[in-house]
This record gives structure tokens, C-alpha cells and sequence, in this order.
């Protein structure tokens, strides 16, 4: 087995991945860099984000703000020391962007240009018409070619981790291409591997988006934090998932319900704003979990509209124009006339709420370092606490940019005066975990397909787990789940060869689901509160004498996780009332 | 090692065939050899113009017969549609900003068939046929 | 909702077992709305698990799926069954050696992508601290939809020169390379020069205007070249023509 030897190894070249390398590269060119990925770094999910990135910079706005609209958009489950960095750091590193290349939209006087988004109380979303992500991911991977220290290993599945003498020293990983699986010594690891929506059948997130990195970290005994809450985007085309950008609602579009009634104004967000004359923080500019949740009333109150795909409410962008369309929501436009058949510019276009992001991951504190010595974290996969119980649109790609480069200078510090590494001991490692895979390929006993499976995790994932849940469903889904992990055993790998074998790998990216949806539903039992995207029927108020903490889901190998948790940090803003009302609560 | 890409053969002499563009294109690049044929016929002129007035008129009558009539409009015919696929894709390789938008390509289109047709006329007037 | 079955002939290649890849025929119920690659992952799932593509955003941004569609290369998230009558042919990538069935080997792109140093060559540094280059709407429009590329690779498929000569730097990259030239925060054209204004560069090119025709992103890799040459003959001709400008 050919061993690569490597001082830092990330796991992921999407935005986080990317952004982590090109500052190693920088701040140290000696540094050897192996950025591995599942695919090539332009196709990572980081592309799909379409509507912006939030960063304080213009006169009327200020960091506070920033900081008072995110921990109040988490519902106060967001660390407080990480926010203060974060808001600190974001307009510094869109910046960064600028100078790397990034077509910012812009103002007529030639400074960038900023737009409405959900929970924000000023203009601070930066953005690239609706293709913000787009061209963030290709700013980055584009950037990143100039630093020969950076070595890419494309299309390679990470396995496991490496771990000795209690620390991260590496990876596995196998060439997708030639089934070849090697060793990458590394002196530290940053995990940047996405999200995990694909545990859900109905998502905006890609094939690749499997929760890999996660279950990579979480094998290896390190905690995934506040996994129940999970981001429904309001807005999604009801057939394929794709996501129509909150951009929508901050140009000034509107959701109507059946009636044709804009039915937010009910759920506490009203009263209602002018048509055209969208105002911040309230209305269709609430934050992204009252959306969904008001979606699932109008659902159980019969107000919805039927269509062809299902209910749906309708989102109606006519008033904007042509002209305003075409320069802003261009991607929008096709994407609704290309799937739907539906012209934004002469119709309302039917959507519903659809998974989106998870706002919980790997454990990393306020430096993207994991609990695990060497090994560290960034972008969705992981927690560190910034987006707390619901994020606020546009905070994450600015995440992905700010906690990527904190992940390469925590990792940088780590490096200092560290011992070497005992090769023959992580090689001994490499063999166990060789053998897995190797155990996969001659198993004659497999009874249960892939396919199957999966199936079974995804309906109990829309079932139990949705936007609303109570203890009798998520019961059931924890049982189901534990079920499915036993069957998982008996998994049949239908093909055997070793060239480019998506079976074996959507197996793998099975396995990784079923451990994350576990965490995730473990986490949503245990809390017996609502607070932001995690909904309880039967605990329908926040907690904060029991639950102004976060949950941390430890493996247990074959049994099942054990829940326990950490306090969430305070440091000057107290739980207060989250008021999307525009003022007038 | 178990990776043995394939790589597809490509015909050197007859992938125009295997796509409709492909064949547009090679119309409009054969009509080099025309114009090419058509330059030599001009040279061939000039030369016999340079030897005098007799040379001149006894050049004019070889070409004057029926089939050469007919392979001249062959000519032309290729003449013009080199002219027109040219002119088409002007737009591209020089569009022009204003402001924000760009110029839409049938003007600049168009300013090429102007300039063309001017030219045409100008050399009708001065060879005295307006 | 209505389905109907939909015939698929399947380019497939295994190289452990087959010496040249041959078509598989497949019937598979199909959603009317479904594009073709819904149509592969509905094979994948529920006929053959050994059918090997790429794919991941579904909507057209991420670039993977890029397929020859009866022998137009497509992206497979965007070629809707409605359009198709009768049996659908489905083959890997022109230009390209297949790996294994629909996926083919990008090394040879990815490789030029990076030679002709798409990114940021500042004409002036500027300190993060200093903020953002000044660049007007006029500027930006200049050069964005050049910025739009997604990767597929439509384009190399579709370009005859490429087939023809594998050295061809291709459309996309040198697009990405104009991209930039026509940056006004940019400074690197020279650089860029010395690898795309060559033989194996834009010269190469003689303006068939197939990538434009296939480009999904509507990003006119064959104006971004012709544009090239356009600029690389002025360059020719100042440096030639000009007294005095000996650059």
C-alpha cells in the first residue's frame, strides 16, 4: 500500500477545503498540502449557493448588528466568542475574495454591491448575480492553482482516519479511478466534507452531499454537535428540490397562500410589508425556520396549493419585472422555466420547504479544532457553534471562507514541536481499515440491497424527523435506524471491480448517512424543547433552563449513541425574544 | 493495474460527416479554394492587361464562353456565402460595449452588409456600369 | 403524474472485463418531467447498480454529468425526456478516454485549465486594509459572462480540432484566460499570452463555433477566442509595425 506523506491532509476541497489550502499554502510554502476530494473541487456543493455572502461593510451597518441578528437567527444556541469573530472576519475575507478575482455585483460607482436577505437588519449580502457560490468555489479553486505546494487528489473516497498515541496522523483513502487504496501520513487533518441532506429524499443538496466527512470524525470518537437541527429552505421547486435563493424574497418576492393571501403576516411575522417595498427582518424576510414552519400550517390548515408535485404555496416575483429578474435572479428564471415550465417574469411559481443545510456537524471549538488532537474541521460538516439552532441565508459561504482559514492556522500552530510519527504503527491501522473494504468485496452473504436501504432511511428521515417532530415518530426513527444499521451489515456490493465502482462508493456514502441520521436523531429524542429548526409538538416551547446547551452525539460502535452536552457560550447577549415582527411586537 | 482507458478513434478524413455543423463549417472553409481560384483568374487578368489591349480582349473572349459563365456564378455563389458566414460571425470575435449591455450583434451584422454593399457600388460606379 | 418507458442504449465499458466498449439497452419507467440522467439514477437504482456516471447538483451548476445525447454532448440534469422520441443514445464524452462506462478522463482538461493561469494577476497590489478595487458595473459586464464556465467540457467534446489535435488548448481554458485578460483589477495578459497565443493555443482554432452552439451556460467560448486573435494580431502588429515599440 503506497503511503503518501503529507503535513497537513484536508478532506474536501468545496469552499472550505479550498480556502483552507491556499492559507496554508500562504502562510507557509514549505508546508506539503494534500487536498483530497471526491471530486473534482469545481463540482463541490459549494457551487449550488446562489444568493450571497453576508459581511459588514457598508456606513449605515455594523458588526453588532451582524452579531445580534445571527445569535437572534439561532435563537441563542450560536457560541457567542465564534460569532464576535466571525462578524469580525467576514468583511475581511470577501474582500480577500474581491482581490482574488470574485465578480462581485456592483454598486455604479464601482464598490461592491450589497442585498436583502432573510434575519438580517441590514443590506450585507454580498453577491454575484444568483450564482454567488458559483463563483466563490471557482474563485477559489482558480486561486489555488497558483501554489505548486497545494497537490490535489481528486475523485479519492476518504475511508477512515489514522489515528495513534491519541491523535490524528492521517487518512485513507482510495483512488476512485483504479480502486487503489493508499496511506496519507499527515502531521494534521482538517475535514472540510459538506453536509449531509441526502440522509432526506426530498433536498437541495447534491449526490455527493452524504455526510462523509462527518461520519469520518464521528467513527473516530470525536462528538457531533446539535445534529437535530436541520435547515428546510422555504423555498424549494416542488419536484426537484432545486433551491430558489432567498434572493427571491430580498428583491421583494412574496409567498401567497391559496387564497392568495400572504399568509406570514399569521405566524407572526406581519403585519403586512407593501408590495415591491420588501422591509428587513420581517414578513417574507423572516428568518428561514419560521418560513418552513409556517408552510406546515398552512399545510395542516388546508390553505396550500394542490399542483401536480404535490402541495405547494406559491412565491409570486411578477412585480419585480423583466429587466430586474434578468439582472439578478437570472439563474432563478431558468432554473423555474427549465424544470417547472413555469416564466417567474409572468407567474407565480409554486415551491414548498425542503431540506438544506444542518447546522450541526463535527464538534470544533471558536479555532476549528475538533476535540481529537490534530484534527480539525470547517464548513458545513462541522459545528463550531456560528449558525446555532437555525442559520441566517448568506452566513455560511462567509463561514466556509473565515473557519477554512482558521482550520489552516489552528493546524499551523498544532505543527509546532510535534513529535514524529510512527509509521509502522499507522500502517498497522491502514491494514484494519484495508480490511474493511477488502471484507466488502468478498462477502458472499449479502441479503440486503443498497438501494433498498436506502429507501427505508430516507422515508423514515421525511417521516419522523421533518420540520415538526414528537417523541412517538422520532422513536420510531431511532428504532428504524438502529434496524437499518444492522442490516447494513449484510449490505450486497453488486459490483466487484475496482475501476470507477459507484456502487462501492454509494455503499460507503450509505453507511456514512446512516451513522449521521442516527446522531441527528438521537440529538432530536433527547431535546425536549423547540427551538429554532428543531420543532417539538409535544415541547412546544423554548427551554432554556434545560436546553440552552448543545447536544453531543457520541458513537458507540455497533450500540447505540450516547447524548450528552456542553454549555453554549454567553458573552454579552442573553436569550431574549426572537421578534420578526418589523417593530411591532 | 486495472485502469485500461479507451480512447475512441477519430476519422482524419471524414468526421465532417458526423455532425450537420460540422459540415456548415467545412462549406464555408472549401470556399477558400473558389476565392483562391477566383485570385489567380484576377492575376491572370492583370497580367494580361499589363501585355496590352489585343492580350486584354483575347483573354476576356477565352473566359467568355457558356461554361465558364457557369463557373464563375459558381464562383460567386461561394463567394457570396464565404461573405455571409463571415459577416454572421462578426459579432463575435468584435462585440461592442455600451454602458452595461452589449451592442446587439445584428447591427454589427448589418454595418458589414452596408460597408459591403456601399463598396459594391462604388466599384459599379467607377467600372461605369451606374 | 404521467410515466411512460423510455428506451436508453447505454454506452458501457468495464476494462477488467470488456476490450471495447459496446451499448447495453435499457426500458425504465419515466416521470414526463424526468431529464435523462433521473433516467440513469432510476436504472441504477431499481435494474443495474453497475451502470457508472457522474453527477451531483441536478441543476446544471456543478458541471459533472456532461454526456453525448444522440451524439450532441449534453448536460444529462438538462436534456428532458419530452424532447427525445424513440430509443435515446447515451455514450460518454467525445474527446475524452473512457474510464469506465459514462465517465471518461479528465486529466488532460484539468492539466490546461492550470497552464494557462486562471486567477488574479493584480495590475496594482492593494492591501485587504486599503478595501475593494474600484470596478464599475461597465468593467464587470465586460468580462462576466466569460466567468460563467462551469467545467463540463461540452465544449471539448465538441470541438473537431481538439479531436484532431489533443494539444489544442481548447475553449474553455483560453476562455477562462480572457476572462481574466478582460479583468480591470488585472494585470497578467503578457503571461497568458506567452501560453495562449500560440499554435497549440488560439491558433489553433479555426472558428467552427461548435462550443458555442453546445455551451450550457450560453458562455461563447468561440467569441472568447476569436477575441484572442483579434488582440494577439494587434499585439503582432504594434510591436512590428509601430516605431519605437520595441515591448
Amino acid at each position: 500500500m503506497e503511503i503518501i506523506d503529507a503535513d497537513v491532509a484536508i478532506v474536501g476541497a468545496g469552499g472550505a477545503g479550498l480556502r483552507a489550502a491556499i492559507a496554508l499554502a500562504e502562510t507557509d510554502p514549505k508546508l506539503r498540502i494534500a487536498l483530497i476530494s471526491k471530486v473534482y473541487p469545481m463540482r463541490s456543493h459549494t457551487c449550488a449557493a446562489e444568493g450571497g455572502a453576508a459581511g459588514v461593510i457598508k456606513p449605515d451597518d455594523s458588526l453588532d448588528m451582524h452579531f445580534d441578528d445571527t445569535v437572534s437567527g439561532g435563537d441563542w444556541l450560536s457560541d457567542q466568542d465564534c460569532v464576535e469573530y466571525f462578524v469580525k472576519e467576514a468583511p475581511r475575507e470577501l474582500l480577500q475574495l474581491e482581490h482574488w478575482g470574485c465578480p462581485w455585483n456592483r454598486e455604479a460607482d464601482g464598490s461592491v454591491a450589497v442585498r436583502s436577505f432573510g434575519g438580517m437588519k441590514k443590506q450585507r449580502t454580498w453577491f454575484a448575480a444568483d450564482k454567488s457560490g458559483f463563483h466563490i468555489l471557482h474563485t477559489l479553486f482558480q486561486t489555488s492553482l497558483q501554489f505548486p505546494s497545494i497537490i490535489r487528489f481528486d475523485e479519492y473516497y476518504a475511508l477512515d482516519l489514522l489515528l495513534d498515541e491519541g491523535r490524528c496522523q492521517g487518512l485513507m483513502a482510495m483512488e476512485m479511478r483504479s480502486g487503489l487504496i493508499r496511506q496519507f501520513h499527515a502531521r494534521a487533518v482538517i475535514i472540510a466534507g459538506g453536509g449531509a441532506g441526502r440522509m432526506f429524499p426530498f433536498t437541495t443538496n447534491g449526490a455527493i452531499k452524504t455526510g462523509d466527512g462527518m461520519a469520518l470524525a464521528y467513527r473516530a470518537g470525536v462528538p457531533l454537535k446539535d445534529m437535530e437541527f436541520v435547515q428546510y429552505h422555504p423555498t424549494g421547486l416542488p419536484n426537484t428540490g432545486s433551491l430558489l435563493t432567498e434572493a427571491c424574497r430580498g428583491e421583494g418576492g412574496v409567498l401567497l397562500n391559496k387564497d392568495g393571501r400572504r399568509y406570514l403576516q399569521d405566524y407572526g411575522m406581519g403585519p403586512e410589508t407593501e408590495l415591491g417595498k420588501p422591509q428587513l427582518k420581517t414578513m417574507e424576510l423572516g428568518p428561514r425556520d419560521r418560513l418552513s414552519q409556517a408552510y406546515w400550517h398552512e399545510l395542516q390548515n388546508g390553505n396550500t396549493v394542490s399542483t401536480r408535485w404535490g402541495e405547494c404555496v406559491l412565491m409570486d416575483m411578477r412585480h419585480l419585472g423583466e429587466k430586474k429578474i434578468n439582472e439578478r435572479l437570472p439563474l432563478v428564471r431558468e432554473l423555474a422555466i427549465s424544470y417547472l415550465g413555469v416564466d417567474i417574469v409572468t407567474d407565480p411559481v409554486p415551491v414548498r420547504p425542503v431540506v438544506h443545510y444542518m447546522m450541526g456537524g463535527i464538534s470544533t471549538d471558536a479555532r476549528a479544532a475538533t476535540p481529537l488532537p490534530g484534527l480539525f474541521a470547517a464548513g458545513e460538516c462541522a459545528c463550531v457553534s456560528l449558525n446555532g439552532a437555525n442559520r441566517l441565508g448568506s452566513n455560511s459561504l462567509v463561514e466556509l471562507l473565515v473557519f477554512g482559514k482558521r482550520a489552516a492556522w489552528s493546524a499551523i500552530e498544532y505543527l509546532q514541536d510535534l513529535p514524529a510519527a510512527d509509521t509502522a504503527a499507522l500502517t498497522a491501522r491502514a491494514l484494519e481499515s484495508q480490511t474493511r473494504i477488502r471484507e466488502l468485496f468478498s462477502r458472499t452473504d449479502g441479503t440486503e440491497s443498497m438501494s433498498g436501504l436506502r429507501k427505508e432511511m430516507m422515508d423514515t428521515m421525511e417521516k419522523n424527523v421533518g420540520i415538526y417532530r414528537d417523541h412517538a415518530g422520532l422513536q420510531e426513527a431511532v428504532d428504524t435506524l438502529g434496524q437499518l444499521r444492522q442490516r447494513y451489515r449484510k449490505v450486497v456490493l453488486n459490483d466487484r471491480s475496482n475501476v470507477f465502482n459507484t456502487d462501492l462508493f454509494q455503499v460507503l456514502e450509505l453507511g456514512c448517512m446512516l451513522d449521521c441520521a442516527e446522531a441527528l436523531t438521537a440529538g432530536a429524542l433527547a431535546r425536549r424543547e423547540s427551538r429554532g429548526a428543531h420543532q417539538r409538538l409535544d415541547y412546544a416551547k423554548r427551554d432554556d433552563d434545560h436546553y440552552l446547551r448543545h447536544s453531543m452525539v457520541h458513537y458507540r460502535g455497533s450500540g447505540a449513541p450516547r447524548v450528552d452536552y456542553q454549555d453554549v457560550v454567553i458573552t454579552r447577549s442573553p436569550p431574549g425574544l426572537r421578534d420578526y415582527s418589523g417593530g411591532h411586537q | 493495474m486495472s485502469r485500461r482507458p479507451f480512447v475512441r478513434p477519430v476519422s482524419r478524413t471524414r468526421w465532417y460527416f458526423k455532425h450537420p455543423r460540422y459540415l456548415r463549417y467545412m462549406s464555408r472553409e472549401v470556399t477558400c479554394v473558389f476565392i483562391g481560384a477566383f485570385t489567380l483568374l484576377l492575376l491572370c487578368a492583370v497580367e494580361r492587361l499589363s501585355e496590352g489591349q489585343a492580350a486584354y480582349e483575347s483573354f476576356l473572349a477565352a473566359i467568355g464562353g457558356p461554361w465558364s459563365a457557369l463557373g464563375l456564378s459558381i464562383v460567386l455563389i461561394f463567394v457570396v456565402h464565404n461573405a455571409i458566414s463571415w459577416f454572421n460571425v462578426t459579432p463575435k470575435a468584435l462585440p461592442v460595449q455600451i454602458g452595461e449591455g452589449f451592442l446587439p450583434g445584428r447591427f454589427i451584422v448589418a454595418a458589414h452588409y452596408a460597408v459591403w454593399i456601399l463598396i459594391s457600388l462604388a466599384v459599379l460606379f467607377f467600372a461605369g456600369v451606374l | 403524474m404521467n410515466e411512460r418507458m423510455v428506451q436508453l442504449d447505454v454506452l458501457r465499458y468495464d476494462p477488467q472485463v470488456d476490450d471495447e466498449p459496446h451499448f447495453q439497452h435499457y426500458e425504465v419507467p419515466c416521470k414526463e418531467e424526468w431529464v435523462v440522467l433521473d433516467a440513469l439514477n432510476a436504472i441504477k437504482e431499481s435494474i443495474d447498480p453497475t451502470l457508472n456516471y457522474r453527477w451531483s447538483c441536478h441543476m446544471a451548476v456543478c458541471g459533472s454529468c456532461g454526456m453525448m445525447i444522440n451524439g450532441e454532448p449534453r448536460l444529462s440534469c438538462h436534456a428532458f425526456l419530452r424532447d427525445f422520441e424513440g430509443v435515446i443514445r447515451v455514450e460518454p464524452l467525445a474527446n475524452f478516454p473512457i474510464e469506465r462506462d459514462l465517465v471518461t478522463v479528465a486529466d488532460d482538461f484539468i492539466d490546461k485549465l492550470k497552464r494557462v493561469k486562471p486567477y488574479l494577476i493584480p495590475g496594482e497590489t492593494r492591501s485587504i486594509d486599503e478595501g475593494e478595487y474600484i470596478q464599475t458595473p461597465a468593467q464587470l459586464m465586460k468580462y462576466r459572462h466569460f466567468s460563467m464556465c462551469i467545467n463540463c467540457m461540452l465544449c471539448y467534446a465538441a470541438c473537431p480540432q481538439y479531436a484532431l489535435q489533443p494539444l489544442f488548448l481548447g475553449p474553455a481554458a483560453i476562455t477562462l484566460a480572457h476572462r481574466y485578460n478582460l479583468d480591470s483589477r488585472d494585470g497578467g495578459r503578457d503571461e497568458r499570452q506567452q501560453v495562449i497565443a500560440t499554435n497549440e493555443g488560439v491558433w489553433e482554432c479555426s472558428f467552427v463555433g461548435a462550443c458555442s452552439e453546445v455551451c450550457p451556460k450560453a458562455v461563447d467560448p468561440a467569441g472568447a477566442l476569436q477575441q484572442v486573435k483579434v488582440a494577439s494580431t494587434l499585439d503582432w502588429f504594434r510591436e512590428h509595425l509601430l516605431p519605437g515599440d520595441t515591448k
